[in-house]
Formats: C-alpha cells, structure tokens, sequence
C-alpha cells in the first residue's frame, strides 16, 4: 500500500518528519515500511521560467535560442533542440550548477545528473530547459507532458518559484507492508491514523457531507439484494448533468502517488476514493440500467458475462452479480460490465459502494481467473460502515470539481449491520502477557490513539467497526505494546519447571548415521520430497509395481513436482549425474530423507512416511565398498549380529548379478547394489554406480546403544585353515553359514583369505579358503576341542558339493 | 702366559676394529668369548697351570676378556649409533610435498546449521520433536486459528494431497500435535521439512526447512520471548549482535513480531547484504494465540506461551553467505566440501 508523505500530513495535525524517521517509527508501531521514493532527491535547482522570446539558432536549423522570464530583472538565454516550443510558453528550467534525474537518453541516474552552462554551435546557453522524464517522472503520471520535447505547464504558476514542487515531486511515497488483520490500513487515511498515533499527533478525520439537491436518488433507483449474506450491504446515490473532464492537477499528482493513471474526472474519483479509503466503488451509466432498479443476486451455473475489460468470463452459481431489471451489468465486486460503463457521453450515473462478503469475492474472483484492485480490497473483508462514509466522499468531489450535480438522498441496503466490538480492559492481564508494568491509564492513553476508547461504565475498550482484529484481551495487548514500545518491554528468561531437553532416540540413530557416512567418505545431500511419475519408468519399474501406487500432490508444481516420492533414488542419481556432468570425480553422497508409502488408494489417510537412509557412489570403490559402508553403521547402532545379503529381490533398477538385499534377523532390512547400466544410462551417468539404501524404521527394533566390556582374550588362540573345491553356484555366504553354524562355543572368529576361479581349477568349480580361530574364554584349548568342530564343519561342507584341499 | 694373553686381546682389539657391521662384529666375540672362542679355551687350559699361579692368571683372563668385552659393546653402540643416523638420513622427506585426500565427507550446511540450533536449545530445556511431513489440514491450519477459507490457505501457498491433507506449510504443525497430547509445560522445537507451491529461483525453493519453537507454561510473557531469542540470535551469531523487534501479524499469536538481527556482514553499518539496513529478518513469533491453546485444550486463563518459527535455509545463507538457495538442493561435491 503505497501513500504518499503529503497526502498523509493532510490528516495529521503538526507532522512534521524526515522520509527515514518515518519509515523506522511507523515499522516500529507495525505498519512496516518496505521503502520509500523520494521524487525530487535527485533535482536541484529547477525553476519555473517563461519563454519571452525565441530566435533561430544562427549556425544549426535544428536549434533555437530562448529568452527565459525566470522571475528575476534579467532574463536567462538557454539553447534548445526541442520541438514542442513557443513563446509565452511556462517550463522547468534547470539552473547552471542545478542537477535532474536523466541523462539525455533518458536513463535514471542515481544521485542526478548536473546541469552546467555551455556554448551550442558557438552561442551560449545557461541551463536546460526539462522533459518530464529529466525530472524523474513519466507521461504515464503526467499525461498533458509531449511525447518529445520541453514540459509545459498548463496552469499558472509562479515564474522563478521550485518547478519540482509545482509538479508535486516534492513528496516522498512510501510502499508499506499491511497485514491482513488491518483493512482498514488499506486506505491512505488508516495509514495516516496510525502514523498519528505512531507520532502522538492529532489525527484530522476529512469532513465528509454531501446533501445534494432536493431530489430523492429513490425516485431515480430501486435496490434489491436477493442474496443478503454475500451482499452486506449497498449503497447508491446518483449524480446528473455529468460534466466529463480531465481531473485537476492535484488529484493526479495523489493518484500517481499510487501508481494509478489519471483518466477522467469520474473514475480519477473512483480511484482516489478507494486509495483514500480502500472502499472500492462502481460508477454505472445510469441509462443503461435497465427499469431502474439494481438487484443483486447469484449468477446462473453456465452463465457467461462479458467486463468492461472486453472478455467474456464464465459464471455460476456462486458468483455474485449487479443486475438491472433485465440483465446483469457487473460482477459484483470485481468488474463492471461492458454494457453499462460510463462513457464521454453519460449523462447520469449511478454511484455504487458496497460490502460483499469478503471469502466469497476471493473464491469467486479465483474460479473467474480476475483479480482486480477491488477484487484484492474486498477479499480481505471490508468494514460494511465504510461504504456510505466513501460514497458521500464521492458526491462531496463531485460537487467540489464541479464534475455534476448529486442528487439529495442514498438508497442503502444494509443486511448485516457490523456493530463496535468491546473488550473487557484488564491491566494486569496485559501485564502478565506482555512481561511489563504498564499503567491502566497509559494503556488508554496508548488505545486512544487508534481511537479505541474507554467506556468507564463497563470497563471495556470499545473498538470501531473497523477494527475486525480486536476480539479479547490479548489484541489489546498487541495496542498496548506496539504504542508502548516493543523494545521497551524488558528481556527475561522463562522461570518456571525445569524441562530436560534433548533429541528423540530416532534423532541419534540418524545422527549416526550421518556420522557413518561421513567417516566413510560420502557427503551430505538434499533433494526434494517430490518427483515426477516419469522416475518410475527412467527406474526400470515396471508397469504394474506397487511403488506406483503414490500420493499425488493436487495443484503441483509441474508434473515434474507431482507425485511424493516412494522411492529415494530418483534424488540421490540425479545429483550423481549433476555431479558426474560438471566433471567431479569420485563423488560418494548420502541422504537422510522421507519416502511417503500410501497406506490405501484414494489417500484417505496420511501416507506412512520411511526415513531413507540412501548412499549412492561413482567413481573409487565398488559393491563391496558400499557394503562395508552399510555394515560399519548397522555395527554402530548395535546389529552386532550376522548380516544377511540376498541376491534374489526385484530391484529392476539394479545390476541383476549384483544386487542384495540386506537381512537382519530374517528381514529385510535395505538393499545395495550395482546400478542398472540402462538405469546409469537414463541418468547420465558414464561410470559404474552402486547405492545402497537402509530402511530406518525397519531397523529400529534391533537399535542398541547399550555396550559392555568383555574382556581382553588371556588365553592363546589357536588357528586353522581349511581350503575347499566348491561349486561357483555356492555363494561364500552359505559357507559362512556352516562355519557359524558347526562352529561350536569356542570357535572365536573366522575370516575369508582367497578366493579363485580360474583355468588351473575344475571347470565349474572355484576354490576358496578360510582362516578358523579357536580361543577358550577360561582356559588353553585341548586339541580335541579344535579337531571336533573342525570335523563337523568338514562334514557339512561336504554335504554343499565342497572337495577339501588336504 | 701372559704374553699369550696379551696377544689375544691384540687380535680381539684388531679383529673388532676391522669388523665391518654388527653381523661381523658378533662373529669376533663368538670367535673370542664364544664356548667354542679363544679365551675360553685359554681358561680351559688352567688345569695345566699351577695351582699357586692359577689366581693370578684367573685374574689376567678375566681383565682381558673384560677389555675385550667392554670395547665390543662400545663399538657395537657406536655401530648402532651410525646405522641408525644413517636410516634417518636415508628416510629424510620433503614435507611439502601434497597431503593425501582427506578421505571425510561433509555434512550438509543446512544441517550443520540446524545442529547448532538444536543444540542452542537443547541448552534451555527444548525437546526436539518431529511430525509428519504430509499433514492433515486440521493440524496444519485449523488448530492455528486459521479456520477454511482464510486467504493463507490460498492454493498458490499450499500443496493440497486432497481436502482434508496437505503438504505442511510450516513446522508449527506439530505444535497442535504436542499440545493436545496435555502434557505441561512444553519446551519444545520442531524442525523439518515444510512445503509451498514457490516456483524455484535465489531465495525460494518450494521444498525447505522450518524450525519452529513452542513454549507453554504458566506466567510466560512476551519479555520471555525477547530474553529467549535474543540469547539464542547471540549465541549463533555472536554476543555483539543486536536484535529488533517489530509488529506483524500470524493468526496463531497475538501479539506477533518479526524479528530482526544487525547484519551479520557489516556488523549493522549497511551493506549490498542487507540492503543498506543494516538489519537482517530471521524469523517470526508472538505469544500464542489463545484460540490455539482452547483449541487444543489448555485453558489460557492458566497457561500462556510464546511460539516463533524460524526459516532454516534463510539463517544458513545467511550465515555462509551462500548467494543463491538453488545450491542447498544440486548437492555438488564442489559446493558440500566446503562445510
């Protein structure tokens, strides 16, 4: 919301401020001021002079030489290549040593750009005379300025006096942040009232009255509101013997303050009653208001309407609309219609200011596809006493510019009366919020400001209709805080309970496994939580796969945001391969991060959410890498037990002949493997990959941070090796199983030493070997005690198809 | 004899002198003093001595095999001496030469960061809880006092799965969670992920993280939330930085503020960072809304609390300096190594 520093000071008595002190006070008081453009910074010594006389430049056809009346007994020559130029003309003249906001190409220059005298072709020239944009403004706000050429005034104004202020630009405009709780700050006189506030000044509220003649607008209009919830209330008044015409000088300079270009008198008054107020307001061509009557009703499913813009919307039975007697004429609330727009030739019209309801308006203007300025205001909710308090203000310009003749009287429909709201002042209660001391009649004095008064019968503050934010006790602390000062209020600590701090026990396993990886080499990455339903087919996974089964996201981003991801490897491949393409090499990443698995199809329900542990890689290392990784943190977190891998798991997107998943106590538990070379293709990734993925939840039963110390062994191991011929289908695992298995009590560990496949071996066959430890806890093993499970373990190898090596 | 023991000790002396190395010096005294050895069988021969002189030549052997003894171990020290000099000269490196790769990976800034929130907390007595990511939209909004049809739930905000669920817009969520679970007093911070439909450029990504902090008890007040987050800006950023308070307005407090804290960079003189304000916002909070607290049940005549939510990847930028948001989401190796 943008107001300007002149405008505000037209309601505040004695203001008295630099651009910067308002800005940090008022953002102090909660209207944040986002910035501020002050107009005239960069001109300096710009003056109004009257051109007396123009001669020919002696050696250039395109230049004239001006005699300046600049207010002063001599007058000042200036050479020109303007066109627009004749003598009695008034203009902004830059002095020698003055300074203008552009450059000749009509760039803005920060700081100004200095004027000094000079010689054009030989004849000397004092200054410059100013186009609108040298001075920092456009045609756009000043549309009486020539496309090419000098500015000139079109009214008197004094020669030699600051042309800048003559123009307005010596304003400041300031953009401020409102929140959505003050509508009524919507307007330049709700700003004004809390910079009065903010300044401890006296707030002067414009008198609006407007009688008009001694006709009844009744006699002109009839107003009927079938639908009183979404229309709380409307009123009409109605002025003839229209005169259109350009607006004055001062209401374009405000309206261009907001941005809004100065069209005519009637809507310039339209538009400035809404920047003055925030009540937007319509202006209908009364002749084109069929049986004079306004009846304001729902639209039909299926209707279609065209606005005043042109195009035709499309309607149901939820937008409201501004009928006549045969047809509808606007969309209430949004835009009016192209059938009843005011025209140069309207000689009466209709004025409307109206309360819709606020959520049907942001719905309706939603479903239309139109946001318009009034649409913006009256979605927020307006104060439905604000209608008649502006549409008078309207008649009052009206009768002020001249601009027609208001007839006597207001048609005013109101359906849902919006009363004072009152809150039971409580000191202490404020106190006690707010950690302060303040006293009950500051809190008054504070509330009084933003003309929240005191009623002392009932001990309440009484809260205008525009204030829709004070309900209880602690909207008045807000007043009270913000007036107070909120850096006054004191710094303490919370006293109370002690509480014991801490992070959940799922926190510290993710924390090791951050640490894990990060030991292990891989760093940290992030990636969204959704993905595009593409991922599935770039995976390999096939069409019928439950992993398809997502939760869809309604109003995504794009399909490429569309669906919440049931499987982590989209992210972790697509930063291998952003990696891979910007040449990093050896690059290992981790994520911690959700999967959303839809616990039924239409998601009814919320989806259950599985943190992912994912590692992916290319580069140093391999498959076996991976699973180290993987085994060092599941030893971490205290799964001390065997680790299971099983070859045989559906992973489409892995290397067929090298994928596991990870079991744990007879579940699985994850999955690692080789990346599919189809899937490392489709990612653009140009080295073998391998990820591995531990699904958190499913370890978490198993999680133990509990250790106890055992004992250093003291009494000496005894070893032995076993080498064996056994058929390449037998994997080291099912070895590994027997050993465990027929071990016995003190067989203490055991580890793989060589492993061949190769031409000196029997075809069909590898050979593999294995280091044995015995050790006994409590004593020297006896012989017996080694050869006995050594034997056992001999037997069942056999039982695989295994020849021992003697 | 004696002249026989003179010469022995001559050719032990010469034959140490000569010994090239430990090996060759070990031979002379095995060769001298071994069972086998020169001496020995001169101390064998001492049967065939007189009794009266055998004292006398006892003590002769000894004093040379003690001789030769003793120069053996000092030649043999002196040996090990310059062997060992001699390795040390040999292993001489040229330290300047290039470390080998640290083998460490790196935590993600975002988390560091969080971390270090955490643990600011963790200090005050905050739990640190979690939620879920996909949220009824009854947690996410409605126990907020931000009932249907409030401009915030505004579909160019939120990601709606359907109706009644939602990608959560912001951690606070889980604050209603907490509550209605009626324990009392909560301390508590919930960090994650949170949601909202922001096409990505610089400063938006539609996937970041909140921190969001709740704390209910009786007699808390607005200068407690002053005290907490000016303690908390000091600690993460530094004693000297000061913090500002501002009005705003959220539907779950009341009263609300945004917080501002001196630019980090320039130290609260001005600067490109900060728009020459000086001032950096981190985050927003107020005293809970006390249609939050009957919403979930907790009587706010009794219990009051104060909430604020912070922006995890604003403060992270921030505090590396790290010029565009996109960078916290490519996960290149280049950008991660530098945490």
């Amino acid at each position: 919301m943008n107001a300007s520093l002149s405008w505000i000071k037209q309601y505040v008595k004695d203001l008295d401020i630099t651009a910067e002190e308002y800005k940090d006070s008022v953002t102090l008081t909660g209207t944040m001021v986002e910035g501020y453009e002050d107009l005239g910074a960069d001109l300096e010594n710009i003056v109004v002079g009257r051109i007396e006389k123009i001669e020919r430049h002696p050696d250039a056809d395109k230049l004239i030489v001006c005699q300046l009346n600049i207010g002063k007994p001599e007058t000042l020559q200036i050479v020109t290549g303007a066109p627009n130029l004749k003598e009695g003309d008034v203009v902004p003249v830059v002095l020698d040593g003055g300074k203008v906001a552009c450059n000749h190409d009509r760039e803005r220059v920060k700081g100004g750009v200095k004027i000094k005298k000079g010689k054009l072709r030989g004849v000397e020239s004092f200054g410059m005379m100013c186009s609108i944009e040298e001075l920092g403004a456009s045609r756009d706000m000043y549309p009486e300025a020539p496309e090419d050429g000098v500015y000139v005034f079109q009214r008197e104004v004094p020669l030699g006096s600051d042309a800048a202020e003559a123009l307005g630009l010596r304003d400041v405009i300031f953009e401020h942040e409102i929140t959505s709780n003050r509508v009524d700050c919507y307007g330049v006189v709700g700003i004004a009232r809390e910079a009065a506030a903010t300044f401890n000044k006296e707030f002067v509220y414009p008198p609006v009255e407007c009688k008009g003649n001694d006709e009844k607008a009744s006699d002109y209009i009839k107003v009927t509101t079938e639908d009183t919830k979404l229309c709380r209330r409307y009123c009409a008044r109605v002025v003839k013997n229209l005169k259109i015409e350009p607006s004055p000088v001062w209401m374009q300079r405000r309206l261009a303050s907001q941005g809004i270009r100065p069209i005519n008198n009637i809507v310039d008054i339209t538009n400035y009653i809404m920047a003055e107020f925030g009540q937007p307001m319509h202006a209908f061509d009364l002749a084109t208001v069929a049986g004079s009557q306004i009846i304001v009703k729902r639209a039909k499913d299926g209707d279609k309407f065209t606005t005043l813009d042109g195009q035709e919307r499309n309607l149901d039975s939820d937008v409201l609309m501004i009928c006549d007697g045969e047809k509808p004429i606007g969309i209430a609330g949004i835009m009016g219609g192209e059938n009843s727009m005011i025209t140069e030739d309207a000689k009466t019209l209709l004025f409307e200011a109206a309360c819709f309801d606020g959520t049907n308006i942001r719905l309706s203007s939603k479903r239309i596809g139109l946001r318009t300025d009034a649409s913006a205001k009256f979605e927020k909710g307006l104060d439905p006493n604000l209608t008649l308090e502006a549409l008078n203000s309207a008649c009052q310009l009206i009768e002020y510019l001249g601009a027609g003749e208001v007839v006597g009287g207001v048609v005013d429909v109101y359906n849902d009366k919006a009363e004072e709201s009152r809150v039971k002042l409580d000191p202490d209660k404020i106190n006690g919020l707010l950690g302060t001391d303040i006293s009950k009649e500051d809190m008054i004095a504070y509330m009084k400001r933003v003309d929240l008064t005191f009623d002392e019968k009932t001990g309440e503050i009484v809260a205008p209709s525009w204030r829709q934010d004070i309900h209880e006790s602690a909207d008045l602390a807000e007043e009270v805080a913000r007036f107070y000062g909120y850096d006054k209020i004191p710094t303490t600590l919370p006293k109370g309970e002690a509480t014991m701090g801490g992070i959940s026990f799922k926190m510290k396993v993710e924390k090791t496994a951050r640490d894990v990886a990060e030991y292990c080499g891989f760093s940290q990455g992030m990636t969204y939580s959704f993905e595009s339903p593409k991922v599935f087919d770039k995976l390999l996974i096939p069409a019928d796969s439950k992993l398809r089964e997502v939760v869809p996201i309604q109003n995504p981003l794009g399909e490429d945001y569309s669906i919440m991801r049931t499987l982590p490897l989209h992210g972790i491949l697509t930063s291998l391969s952003n990696n891979y393409n910007r040449r990093n090499k050896d690059v290992k990443l981790y994520e911690l991060a959700n999967v959303y698995i839809p616990k039924a199809l239409p998601v009814m329900e919320l989806p259950d959410e599985r943190m992912q542990f994912t590692l992916g890689m290319y580069g140093e290392g391999d498959f076996f890498t991976m699973k180290g990784v993987i085994e060092e943190f599941l030893e971490k977190v205290g799964l001390v037990d065997k680790i299971g891998y099983n070859p045989e798991t559906e992973k489409p997107f892995l290397h067929p002949g090298r994928k596991a998943d990870i079991i744990y106590k007879g579940k699985v538990i994850g999955y690692l493997g080789e990346v599919h070379p189809l899937v490392c293709k489709n990612y653009e990734i140009g080295e073998k990959a391998y990820i591995g993925v531990v699904d958190m939840p499913a370890i978490m039963d198993y999680v133990n941070y509990t250790r106890r110390y055992e004992g250093i062994p003291k009494f000496p191991a005894v070893t032995r090796d076993i080498s064996m011929m056994i058929p390449k289908s037998v994997m080291v695992g099912a070895i590994e199983e027997v050993i465990e298995k027929k071990g016995g009590a003190h067989m203490e560990s055991y580890a793989l030493f060589d492993i061949y496949e190769g031409s000196q071996i029997k075809e069909g066959f590898k050979s593999v070997a294995y280091t044995i430890t015995f050790r006994g806890k409590d004593k020297t093993l006896e012989e017996a005690e080694i050869t006995k499970p050594m034997e056992k373990i001999v037997a069942a190898l056999e039982g695989l198809g295994a020849e021992l090596r003697k | 004899m004696k002249d026989k023991l003179q010469k022995i000790k001559d050719d032990a002396v010469a034959a140490i002198k000569a010994s090239e190395g430990l090996g060759a010096l070990n031979d002379v005294r095995v060769n001298f003093l071994g069972k086998k050895g020169v001496l020995t069988s001169v101390l064998k021969g001492m049967k065939d001595v007189a009794p009266e002189d055998r004292p006398a030549v006892g003590q002769m052997v000894n004093e040379a095999r003690e001789a030769i003894e003793n120069l053996i171990e000092d030649t043999k020290k002196k040996m090990e001496a310059a062997e060992l000099e001699k390795q040390l000269e040999d292993e001489v490196i040229d330290v300047t030469l290039p470390a080998k790769k640290s083998i460490c990976g790196h935590r993600h800034p975002n988390i560091i960061t969080l971390e270090e929130v955490e643990n600011i907390f963790i200090g005050m007595g905050y739990e640190v809880v979690e939620g879920p990511e996909v949220e009824y939209d009854y947690y996410n909004f409605e126990a907020l006092n931000i009932p249907a049809n409030h401009p915030a739930k505004d579909e160019q905000d939120t990601f709606y799965i359907n109706d009644k669920i939602v990608l959560r817009t912001q951690t606070s969520s889980v604050q209603a969670r907490i509550m209605e679970q009626g324990k009392l007093p909560i301390r508590i911070l919930s960090p994650g992920r949170a949601f909202r439909s922001d096409e990505v450029d610089a400063t938006h990504s539609p996937s970041f993280h909140q921190i969001e902090g709740l704390v209910i008890d009786k007699g808390i007040t607005f200068a407690d939330l002053k005290g907490t987050l000016e303690e908390f800006a000091k600690k993460l950023y530094g004693e000297d930085t000061k913090v500002k308070f501002r009005p705003h307005h959220f539907p779950f407090t009341e009263p609300s503020a945004e917080v501002d804290v001196t630019c980090f960079k320039c130290k609260g003189k001005g600067c490109r960072f900060c728009k020459n304000s000086g001032w950096v916002e981190i985050l927003g909070c107020g005293m809970v809304h006390p249609n939050v607290l009957r919403m979930s049940g907790i009587d706010p005549e009794v219990y009051q609390g104060f909430a604020f939510g912070v922006g995890l990847e604003r403060i992270t930028l921030f505090k590396y300096e790290i010029d565009d948001m996109r960078l916290l989401y490519e996960n290149d190796t280049r950008f991660l190594r530098q945490f």
